[in-house]
């Protein structure tokens, strides 16, 4: 059988930490990584090898918050452009503007989405975890207080573990 | 020694200058601080060594090095602390300030702060208490066995997730 595919994509910094402390999810599988930081690339290919892992391919998007419209724009376009050369059948993230864009876009191409909210949204879920609510298919938060249900409709998102 | 680090994202002047003055008035100058991009207004510490930046392999030396660390909430100082089994003084950065987005910072450090090691400060009079205190009486070694993954509840959840239209047996 044909080897799943994942992308698994988080912008810079503390998002980026919490998608490698999950990354042996997604072994065996052919994986290709998204984020804001070049940097990041050399780890990945050694920490494949030492742990007999094809490489992944890696892709770079330009950082971009909430109050950067062009350059959230820009993020848009270079997502959607690896999204329709990769096709990925799983996407994961844990944030931000760039993992829901991934979702978003991705959800419309056919994969099947996972959004793990970043840990460091301990009261609320993050804001793109709010809008990844309708693409994920899998939504996840890391505070078990934020998946019980409160009186009224709103849905709760599941609580799994957490990355640490 | 004292590391202290404040991300890379953003000065935080509040924090940098509450350990100054904590290092002035203690005496102790064995800290070092990661203190961002300080531009023409951050404020520069008088009474320990510091730099703007850190790459990956730095942070980590000081990290190690360190008998205490000293930080914004931020995550990846927070996994670090963990991992490394290195006590940590929390001192989150306040929405009302300007120092973060909002008072995220507060709800991660309160939460955490029920974990061994992790310390929570409120503001600058209690960061030089709980930071004197740990430098006078270091905490024992930690127990909390703390992997380089993330929880095997969550890892096995994503797993069937990504594999759960070949799990029946006989497919690969």
């Amino acid at each position: 059988m044909k080897k799943k595919r994942v992308l698994a994509i988080a912008s810079a910094g503390g998002h980026w930490v919490q998608l490698q402390r999950m990354r042996i999810a997604w072994d065996g599988c052919d994986t290709v990584y998204m984020t804001t930081k070049e940097e990041y690339r050399e780890g990945l290919m050694q920490d494949a090898a030492a742990r007999g892992q094809p490489a992944p391919r890696f892709y770079r998007v330009v950082a971009a918050n909430r109050w950067q419209k062009f350059r959230l724009v820009r993020q848009l376009v270079e997502i959607t452009l690896v999204l329709l050369r990769e096709r990925p059948d799983v996407i994961v993230s844990t944030g931000a503007a760039a993992g829901f864009f991934a979702l978003k876009f991705g959800k419309i191409f056919g994969a099947r989405t996972i959004w793990v909210d970043s840990i460091a949204n301990a009261e609320t879920m993050s804001l793109s975890g709010q809008k990844a609510r309708s693409c994920a298919d899998l939504w996840l938060t890391q505070w078990e207080h934020l998946s019980e249900s409160e009186a009224g409709n709103i849905t709760r998102p599941d609580f799994k573990g957490s990355v640490v | 020694m004292i590391f202290v680090t404040v991300g890379h994202e953003l000065h935080f002047d509040r924090l940098i200058n509450a350990v100054d003055d904590w290092s002035l008035a203690s005496g102790y100058s064995d800290i070092f601080g990661q203190v961002a991009e300080l531009g023409e207004t951050g404020y520069k510490p008088q009474n320990f060594n510091w730099s703007s930046f850190l790459n990956p392999e730095e942070f980590q030396t000081r990290f190690k090095e360190a008998d205490l660390i000293v930080a914004h909430a931020g995550m990846g100082t927070i996994i670090t602390a963990l991992t490394l089994k290195k006590p940590l003084v929390i001192f989150p950065r306040k929405g009302a300030l300007q120092e973060t987005r909002n008072d995220h910072q507060i709800a991660t450090a309160e939460q955490f702060s029920r974990r061994e090691g992790i310390y929570y400060a409120k503001d600058e009079t209690e960061l030089g208490l709980v930071i004197g205190e740990l430098i006078a009486k270091p905490p024992a070694q930690m127990n909390d066995i703390v992997s380089e993954f993330a929880e095997p509840r969550l890892i096995s959840t994503i797993q069937s997730f990504i594999f759960e239209e070949n799990m029946r047996k006989g497919t690969e």
